[in-house]
């Protein structure tokens, strides 16, 4: 199946006074209609800049120096404003995460919803409403017709969030980009918010691209999923392969530093250790060539601070990583990441006071 | 009960703080004259000393504003929280500020909590100069104590928040938190904010902190996850009540209201059993008003095992095992859930070279 969505060499900079310093480097990725791509990775590592560069909303002083983003075939990042402006809402929308933030308070629901209807489909006003209408009941709002006349303040956080997702999906977009949609609901809402987004993606075939730092979200929907680290792909894959069998030290260890529920016959036994990753994604402007990760890598070598870090390239079919020891190390660095805030809380590099980034003088 | 007789006293496990029928009530702004939000409605809890208590539920279950009420920074409409076997809630002036030192805040957002025009040295001597007089000195040396505790750099004193990342905010707002040598520290969602690499560097620190100094630790999150990895036992409130109470292991072996179940759910790994415990557990919608409650179980309307008696009377919390409290009224007669992690989907990483 070709792909709806293909980022190809995605590049990124913010111009600062001191030169380009790089925001997003070589990216490269694709999705398929119906599937689900998720990008993970800490604050920093370029995860909402993807999303902006992608809907052509890049902030001032960002640019895109380099790379093609081609949705159903055309060359979006070659569009000119208009074009950009008709593809948005329509071929591609975005769910934010912020709802509250993200819907505008002096207008109703009903209106915002019309908004991208009327503008894109030329819907008049009966007929965009029907569709709204049509759209809030797709999302499980209760009692649809007089939410329609809402304003957001009216509305909780999970339905708010489910106006946004009727926002985006009015007008049966391709692709979907969701940022972060439920950091900010409650769990038992979040799964309701996902459950939903995966049914009414099944129906409409709509490619979904999901930026998110939380591994169970991405186990549960992902079929695919790309780790930036530091505005880099380090590691690129089937969901499945890549949490299971991480490649790259970065994903392994994102993975155990995750809190993992262990329920019923597991529940008593001890705590297993959570790995903490010393230091800080470094700040922008201050990435060299060399491996991004090296400086809190436990297991980088001599190679990894001094050499170019190494293309993201296939280590077996469909699962690709970007290090210089694919696998064989991730455990390793699960081990002696573990292995160095075991049990002995006084131990001298527990406190992980090294976490201080370049910025501090 | 005073300071000495409180010294006198170094054993585990013995209460640094006993919370008996706390009742916070708010006028209701906009509802008819009289009507209340019921934000925390008789809520009895024991803290350890050294020891985590763990606070989960939904927003709006009345999580946080318990914890403003332990800290009296939201008034009580009513109930008792002992200090140290004192009445917390009764102190007035020097008293109380004497007793504050034994009880401090973590908050959720590190950005909000520290004030942006004073730096961090400032802002974490302050408790001290406040409560204990020190004098500038003094106080100067204690602040790198404190920063070296929480894996700060001596120089940090020096920045201003906005100098400091989101992890490292947190750090300053525990040294904070730890300057006036507390038994008690109440987080309130402390890591929600952060990203996992971090988070889990903070909730290690927090560990670690509390097995050096015996710190006890009220500890309300959304995360079953965070929760379980920090707590030693753990309270589930529903609507301005706590529907069960357990020791953590026993907690997440043997859940016994609906209500957990539906979090738990929630929360359960991907896994073979996921969906059909969705199906059963995970309930739907939202929690009903808390100005206008149901006379029965608060639950009953969104429980998938509720009967007329649940929707007339209201279960107390009564005990269901050792240590382990529910309320609800059909415990005997459901069949408990199979809730098994024993594959998780996320398996520590292994045999990589595949």
């Amino acid at each position: 199946m070709a792909p709806i969505l293909d980022v190809q060499d995605l590049t990124v900079v913010l111009k600062t006074p001191l030169g380009d310093a790089a925001v997003l480097e070589h990216l490269s990725f694709s999705v398929e209609a119906g599937r689900i791509i998720a990008l993970v990775g800490e604050s920093g590592c370029g995860k909402s800049m993807t999303a902006l560069a992608l809907m052509g909303l890049l902030p001032d002083g960002f640019r895109r120096t380099g790379g093609r983003i081609v949705l159903c075939g055309e060359d979006i990042a070659a569009a000119s404003p208009a074009r950009l402006r008709s593809l948005r809402g329509s071929a591609m929308s975005m769910i934010f995460q912020e709802p509250m933030t993200a819907l505008n308070p002096v207008y109703t629901v009903g209106d915002q919803i019309t908004e991208a209807l009327r503008q894109h489909q030329n819907l008049n006003r009966r007929d965009a409403l029907d569709r709204a209408l049509a759209m809030l009941k797709a999302v499980q709002i209760p009692a649809a017709e007089s939410r329609l006349r809402a304003y957001p303040h009216q509305l909780s956080g999970g339905m708010r969030q489910r106006v946004m997702i009727a926002m985006a999906l009015a007008c049966r977009p391709q692709v979907l980009i969701a940022d972060e949609p439920t950091t900010a609901l409650d769990v038992t809402v979040q799964a309701e918010v996902f459950d939903l987004l995966q049914q009414l993606q099944q129906e409409m075939g709509t490619a979904i691209l999901l930026i998110t730092h939380d591994l169970g979200t991405v186990a549960d929907i992902a079929d695919s999923v790309a780790v930036l680290y530091a505005g880099r792909c380090v590691e690129q894959g089937a969901t499945r392969h890549v949490l299971e069998t991480p490649l790259h030290p970065y994903a392994a260890a994102l993975m155990a530093a995750t809190p993992r529920l262990r329920l019923g016959t597991t529940a008593a036994d001890p705590r297993p250790a959570l790995l903490e990753i010393p230091g800080l994604v470094p700040p922008l402007g201050q990435r060299a060539s060399v491996c991004a990760f090296a400086g809190r890598c436990p297991r980088a070598d001599d190679q990894c601070r001094e050499r170019l870090q190494p293309p993201l390239e296939e280590h077996r079919p469909g699962h690709a990583v970007a290090c210089r020891y694919p696998g064989a190390l991730a455990d390793a660095v699960v081990a002696s990441l573990a292995a160095s805030r075991v049990g002995t809380p006084d131990a001298a590099p527990r406190r992980g006071g090294n976490d201080m980034p370049g910025a501090m003088p | 009960m005073t300071g000495a007789a409180m010294l006198a006293r170094p054993l585990p496990h013995q209460p640094v703080l006993e919370v008996n029928d706390l009742v916070v009530h708010f006028p209701a702004a906009g509802a008819a004259r009289g009507a209340v939000v019921h934000a925390v409605d008789g809520i009895s809890f024991t803290v350890a000393r050294g020891r985590s208590f763990g606070i989960v539920g939904e927003s709006g279950s009345g999580k946080s504003t318990a914890a403003l009420a332990v800290m009296r920074l939201v008034h009580a409409t009513a109930g008792a929280v002992m200090l140290d076997g004192a009445d917390f809630l009764a102190l007035r002036g020097k008293a109380l500020r004497q007793a504050r030192r034994h009880i401090q805040m973590i908050f959720q957002d590190p950005f909000s909590s520290l004030d942006p025009r004073r730096r961090a040295g400032e802002l974490i001597a302050e408790p001290i100069r406040l409560l204990e007089g020190l004098s500038r000195h003094a106080a100067a040396e204690r602040v790198a104590t404190l920063l070296a505790a929480v894996g700060l750099p001596p120089d940090a004193a020096g920045l201003f928040p906005h100098q400091f990342s989101g992890g490292q905010r947190q750090r300053v707002c525990i040294a904070r938190a730890l300057a006036t040598q507390p038994e008690l520290i109440v987080c309130d969602e402390a890591v929600s904010a952060l990203d996992v690499a971090i988070q889990a560097q903070i909730l290690n620190l927090l560990k670690c902190l509390q097995s050096e100094r015996g710190l006890a630790y009220i500890f309300i999150s959304h995360d079953l996850g965070v929760v379980q990895y920090v707590c030693d036992d753990v309270a589930v409130m529903y609507l301005g009540q706590i529907v069960e109470q357990a020791p953590a292991p026993e907690f997440f072996a043997r859940p016994r209201h609906p209500y957990s179940w539906s979090l738990i759910s929630a929360a359960v790994p991907a896994g073979a059993s996921r969906e059909a415990l969705r199906r059963r557990h995970l309930v739907r919608g939202e929690p009903p008003s808390p100005i206008d409650l149901p006379p029965g179980c608060r639950f009953a309307a969104r429980c998938p095992f509720a009967t007329d008696r649940c929707r007339t009377e209201e279960p107390l919390l009564h005990a269901v095992g050792p240590a382990h409290l529910a309320a609800c009224h059909r415990i005997g007669e459901l069949e408990q859930p199979v809730f098994d992690t024993a594959v998780p989907a996320l398996a520590q990483p292994c045999d990589a070279a595949c």
